[in-house]
């Protein structure tokens, strides 16, 4: 017998409805990561552990046999190598970058009018997706493009350079553009932050007689170290998963002067057809990401 | 204060000038250069300006089906992925902000831990679980794939925001015989519309940028999203320039007009959501 579900509900005590009504706001929540992300985290290790995987419909266990195989593959430990070269170039620049327009925007130098605008032009970088980034710099970085074109004519250098096409340059040239494409998110967060330290602590270290580096290296830096932390961490995850970047320029090339952990996996799997090689590489990366993501969660907890 | 002309001060409107071409120059040449014609793009020297100011750029885009295509799958795409991302995540910030519940903290941790999981390590499973349900090359499949990765945010940016209005807000619904569903729905959600707003914008922009999920579980043209749109267009049209340009504008339009719209609640949001959960 059915009753209404309203009449049905009467039935079930305070108590026990009081304990289930957050769980009913959160099931589909629930619902929707177990299945969408826990269970192919899941799904992935199984995969690396078994030989051919998807291609065959009946895949015979090999144990870690494809990490053996990963972890004596030369083209590996290049993606490996690129990814830290690439991420670690990121996660610096974007922090110099980004809290030197901080610094700059929060001087009394100018006028408030000035910095909102001023605030908004260099928030631009930010407001592009890759694909679109890629495009443009390879527009900018073309062999007859304008910067060759500048770089020559200031007798900087003597002939064009393909950027993106010689293995000597295509590392730093991904590295450049993703350090353009990414300091904003530091500029902005750093700029609230220097907004929070009050005009007091430096008005007194004036009256002490403290030069202007003493008191950013005294007081702004260490207000902003909280900051700087957790958004360096995030920064350091995210720019160690670059696909799209990368992709869209060089693709891994030439000859995996680029290749990353990611293009690398990706290239394994849908290129190679490789599916249980990739999915140890997937895991290899996933693992990476959540050592990372467990200091910053650390982190986090010791500053709450 | 600081005299004008110090020495400080010179240096900081220098670097101000530097920093202002370093952010927009790469922008203004791609505004320009999907305004002049493809031959003029590499004319010597390059100039900023186009001589013969072109529309036709756009023109072809517009007059490509294929193409309005792409962004007409893009905007449906991420219209539909925002819509469920909100619900849900409206529910779910509910219940972390008003409710006290044993699996509160794991669940908050697992959530913020989501946040930092790289989408290739899902891609080769989510191909599989796509192909056997027989999802390829469906929205479906980019729709259930990009909640997945907009979900977290919404959930923390959600939640953030119902924790700065007063509790007395919907417990007065309850005291006065209300349920919690119509609490929330009644009172909560109509005051935090600036909340959801970006919230809503956000989720919208991460879908809207998605490139590697699209690439990977679509394979027909009319079923490419704007990000692979471009790349398509780069391997096809032998360097049609000024259209790639033209393209990247509209395609970053929804994301500028947006931005300017909600510019204030996006950037706290924002940095809320990802410093200080």
């Amino acid at each position: 017998m059915f009753l209404p579900i309203k009449e049905s509900i009467q039935f079930i005590s305070y108590d026990t409805k009081r304990a289930i009504t957050p769980y009913l706001y959160m099931a589909p929540t629930i619902t929707l990561l177990t299945s969408l992300m826990l269970l192919p985290m899941i799904v992935v290790f199984r995969y690396s552990l078994f030989d051919n995987v998807i291609m065959n419909k009946n895949p015979t266990f090999v144990g870690l046999e494809n990490y053996q195989k990963l972890f004596s593959n030369a083209t590996f430990w290049i993606s490996l190598e690129n990814t830290l070269y690439f991420t670690f170039m990121s996660v610096i620049f974007h922090l110099l970058i980004g809290m030197t327009f901080a610094l700059m925007l929060n001087s009394k130098v100018i006028n408030s009018t000035i910095k909102t605008i001023l605030r908004v032009f260099y928030i631009m970088p930010w407001l592009f997706t890759a694909v679109i980034i890629a495009i443009i710099w390879r527009l900018l970085l073309d062999p007859s493009g304008v910067i060759n074109y500048l770089l020559i004519d200031f007798g900087i250098t003597e002939n064009n350079i393909e950027w993106f096409s010689s293995s000597a340059t295509a590392i730093h040239a991904v590295t450049f553009v993703n350090i353009w494409a990414g300091y904003p998110l530091y500029m902005v967060s750093l700029l609230a932050g220097l907004q929070g330290v009050s005009t007091e602590l430096y008005e007194a270290a004036s009256i002490d007689g403290s030069n202007e580096f003493q008191k950013f290296w005294y007081i702004t830096i260490p207000h902003l170290k909280p900051i700087i932390i957790s958004i360096a961490m995030l920064d350091f995850i995210w720019t160690m998963q670059v696909f799209p970047l990368v992709w869209m320029t060089t693709g891994g090339g030439p000859i995996h002067a680029t290749e990353m952990l990611s293009t690398f996996t990706y290239k394994l799997a849908f290129s190679s057809y490789k599916f249980s090689l990739a999915s140890a590489s997937a895991v290899i990366i996933l693992l990476l990401s959540m050592s990372v993501t467990y200091f910053y969660i650390k982190y986090q907890k010791s500053v709450d | 204060m600081a005299k004008p002309f110090s020495f400080l001060n010179i240096i900081t409107y220098l670097g101000l000038a530097i920093g202002l071409v370093y952010a927009c120059f790469p922008v203004l040449w791609m505004l320009f250069s999907s305004l002049k014609s493809n031959r003029e793009i590499f004319s010597l020297p390059p100039e900023l300006f186009p001589k013969e100011y072109t529309l036709k750029a756009y023109y072809s885009i517009f007059s490509s089906p294929m193409k309005v295509r792409f962004f007409l799958n893009s905007y449906l795409v991420a219209t539909v992925v925002t819509l469920l991302t909100l619900f849900v995540a409206i529910l779910a910030g509910y219940s972390f902000s008003r409710h006290s519940f044993k699996l509160k903290k794991p669940l908050n941790l697992f959530i913020i831990s989501t946040q930092t999981v790289p989408p290739i390590s899902l891609l080769i499973p989510y191909f599989g679980i796509v192909v056997a349900f027989r999802m390829y090359d469906t929205y479906f499949a980019l729709i259930f794939t990009y909640m997945v990765f907009t979900l977290p945010y919404a959930i923390l940016l959600m939640t953030g925001y119902f924790n700065t209005l007063p509790k007395e807000l919907d417990e007065a619904v309850i005291i006065d015989g209300g349920s919690s569903f119509t609490a929330l729905w009644r009172v909560l959600v109509p005051v935090s519309i600036p909340g959801i707003v970006a919230t809503g914008v956000y989720t919208f922009l991460l879908s809207w940028n998605e490139f590697l999920f699209a690439l990977t579980l679509t394979k027909s043209t009319e079923m490419r999203t704007v990000p692979i749109g471009i790349q398509l267009l780069m391997g096809q049209h032998s360097y049609e320039w000024n259209e790639m340009m033209a393209m990247s504008i509209l395609g970053s339009f929804p994301i500028l007009i947006m931005y300017m719209v909600a510019q204030r609640y996006f950037l706290e949001g924002l940095t809320a959501g990802s410093v200080k959960n």
